[in-house]
């Protein structure tokens, strides 16, 4: 190897620190800065004396959203969400995927299942027929409204099975002639061996769910119903909009502390997010690249 | 006889496999079938008291109508310049990203940079309005206090019709860039190694093997994204615009989706909301087909 730099080569490498380190930094300064008002005092904030680091340190802001009903409310319907959700989709994923990850032979009509399946993603009947046709079910106002609809993904099918399809042929004979049906077959062999591809897939819907808001607030007629997102977006978002218009410069206390309060939800919202993400991010990068690029 | 017995028999063997799929196709036949019908809607004058079957048929009336409405022209615009500008910009940028990533040497450095990238992708477009109106708010947001610092006037990023479509092209780069790096950057390492080797040989240097074996190696993936990603042009990008924009800039900002979610479900003009959205999703699929067929053709790519 070469030990020595060229001039030419050190002035790229600087260069390309410059720009990376630059990028990830707009990435990540946005959120410490918004992690340090959540965690500043109220005038604090509200004079902008508040860039990366917390001034006059509190808890404040997180005190009071945690005395807050519709947060924790909120808060929680998120978490029934993701818990019901995410193993339903990921049952439904399966039992799909596996069916169809068999060739012709095995599974009659196979060609017509799978026109089924695409359809779906590419014709839709727009928001205003969907509302309606989930209102007509009697779901509104119910947690099932925001699990049952999304329930099955199409394109999670097809990243599962291609998955499938690259397992060994050798060990699914092996076992078919051991006299495993295919239920045994699927729970015993093809699940276990697609740990990486399932996993990935169970980052992607928990942060689906998660993430969710708009059938949230389209779905849900009473706000007490909202998941979290939901109820960010009606107090974070839209009030924040109409503040940006109608303000200029009547800092009164009250609004002050709106911005830690802010700060801190949005915080909150992101948080569970943060935690998982650092574990589960070796799978999805292996994940993402077997679905999305094959050969 | 014999053939008919092993028939019955295939059928027994495989009708685990049938069953299995039932749960999820009856929930498609509801959430996804379901609605489908419901676009019947367009050609109607929807009645909510006499429901889908009762309504008046008025023909292509609505979608007479729709033309006719001045701004739809302008929303129309606005949704293929948005998404336009979204996939060049977010093409380049993680394309750009990806080649500097991958000269990177020190490996703790790469990943560190590449998880604080992909980041943003995974909040939400709540939090991350909720972050973004904060910050670049004209009165306290932090952006316009680094400005005030040059002595520039504060910008009102968010409720400035002439800034806002950038703004939203560059927070989407901002939420998405990092994570189509994952897809470049695979590409960059199924490169043939031995390729690069004999570029050495031949004297390139790394800029020479940069343009001359690096992105021909790549290229065929970005031909994909970017074929793949045209089927979306009309998809400008709903949870972003809906939770950025603010009447001030319903003049460059508004696409389709916010469009019809305004007349349908704020003004409850559901069979015009319908109608538009019907226009779109048949663009759409239109555009859709044509880009897997152009993917299949040039990048041999095929969904199933």
């Amino acid at each position: 190897m070469q030990y020595k730099m060229s001039f030419g080569r050190s002035v790229f490498v600087a260069f390309n620190y410059i720009v990376l380190v630059g990028f990830a930094l707009l990435c990540l300064l946005p959120m410490v800065h918004l992690l340090a008002i959540s965690l500043s005092s109220g005038t604090a904030a509200a004079a902008g004396f508040v860039t990366l680091w917390p001034v006059d340190f509190t808890f404040k802001a997180y005190e009071y959203v945690a005395n807050k009903p519709e947060f924790t409310r909120s808060m929680i319907v998120s978490f029934q969400r993701v818990l019901i959700g995410v193993p339903l989709d990921m049952l439904l994923t399966l039992l799909i995927a596996y069916p169809l990850s068999k060739d012709a032979r095995t599974l009659s009509f196979r060609r017509g299942y799978i026109v089924f399946f695409m359809i779906t993603i590419l014709f839709g009947g727009g928001l205003i027929p969907w509302y309606m046709v989930i209102k007509m079910t009697g779901l509104l106002d119910s947690i099932f409204a925001l699990i049952l609809p999304g329930a099955v993904s199409v394109f999670n099918v097809i990243l599962l099975f291609n998955f499938f399809r690259n397992l060994p042929k050798e060990i699914e004979e092996a076992a078919y002639i051991d006299g495993a049906g295919h239920w045994y077959t699927l729970w015993k062999i093809f699940v276990p061996l697609s740990m990486p591809a399932i996993a990935t897939l169970i980052l992607f819907t928990t942060v689906g769910h998660w993430n969710s808001w708009f059938d949230g607030i389209i779905l849900m007629n009473r706000t007490e119903n909202y998941p979290l997102q939901s109820y960010l977006q009606t107090v974070v978002v839209q009030q924040g909009l109409e503040r940006m218009i109608t303000i200029q410069d009547t800092a009164l206390l009250q609004e002050v502390s709106n911005r830690t309060n802010k700060a801190a939800q949005i915080f909150i919202g992101a948080l569970p997010i943060l935690l998982v993400y650092p574990f589960l991010q070796r799978y999805f990068m292996s994940g993402i690249v077997l679905g999305s690029v094959k050969g | 006889m014999q053939a008919a017995r092993r028939k019955g028999k295939k059928w027994i063997r495989e009708s685990p496999l049938h069953l299995m799929m039932v749960p999820g196709i009856i929930l498609l036949l509801i959430f996804s079938y379901g609605p489908m019908i419901g676009v019947i809607m367009a050609f109607q004058r929807y009645n909510v008291v006499k429901g889908f079957f009762g309504s008046d048929w008025v023909g292509l009336d609505n979608f007479e109508f729709i033309l006719q409405i001045p701004d739809v022209r302008q929303v129309f615009w606005n949704t293929v310049f948005i998404a336009f500008m979204k996939i060049v910009a977010g093409l380049i940028v993680p394309v750009l990203l990806a080649l500097l990533l991958n000269e990177l040497r020190a490996k703790y450095v790469k990943r560190s940079i590449q998880t604080i990238i992909y980041l943003p992708y995974f909040l939400s477009w709540v939090l991350l309005a909720g972050i973004l109106i904060d910050i670049l708010s004209p009165s306290e947001g932090i952006v316009n206090q680094l400005l005030s610092w040059f002595g520039i006037e504060p910008i009102f990023f968010l409720g400035n019709e002439d800034v806002f479509p950038y703004m939203l092209v560059t927070t989407h780069v901002w939420k998405e860039a990092g994570f189509g790096t994952i897809i470049y950057l695979a590409a960059l390492t199924g490169i043939d190694p031995t390729l690069y080797e004999a570029a050495i040989v031949d004297g390139a240097n790394r800029w020479r093997q940069t343009w001359h074996v690096t992105l021909p190696g790549i290229l065929p993936i970005v031909v994909l994204m970017t074929v793949l990603s045209l089927g979306g042009i009309l998809n400008a990008g709903f949870d972003q615009v809906y939770n950025l924009y603010n009447p001030l800039v319903y003049s460059t900002g508004d696409i389709i989706d916010t469009m019809v979610y305004r007349m349908g479900l704020i003004e409850n003009q559901y069979s015009l909301a319908t109608a538009i959205g019907l226009f779109k999703s048949v663009i759409s699929v239109v555009l859709i087909v044509v880009s897997y067929k152009l993917a299949d053709k040039y990048a041999g790519y095929r969904v199933l």
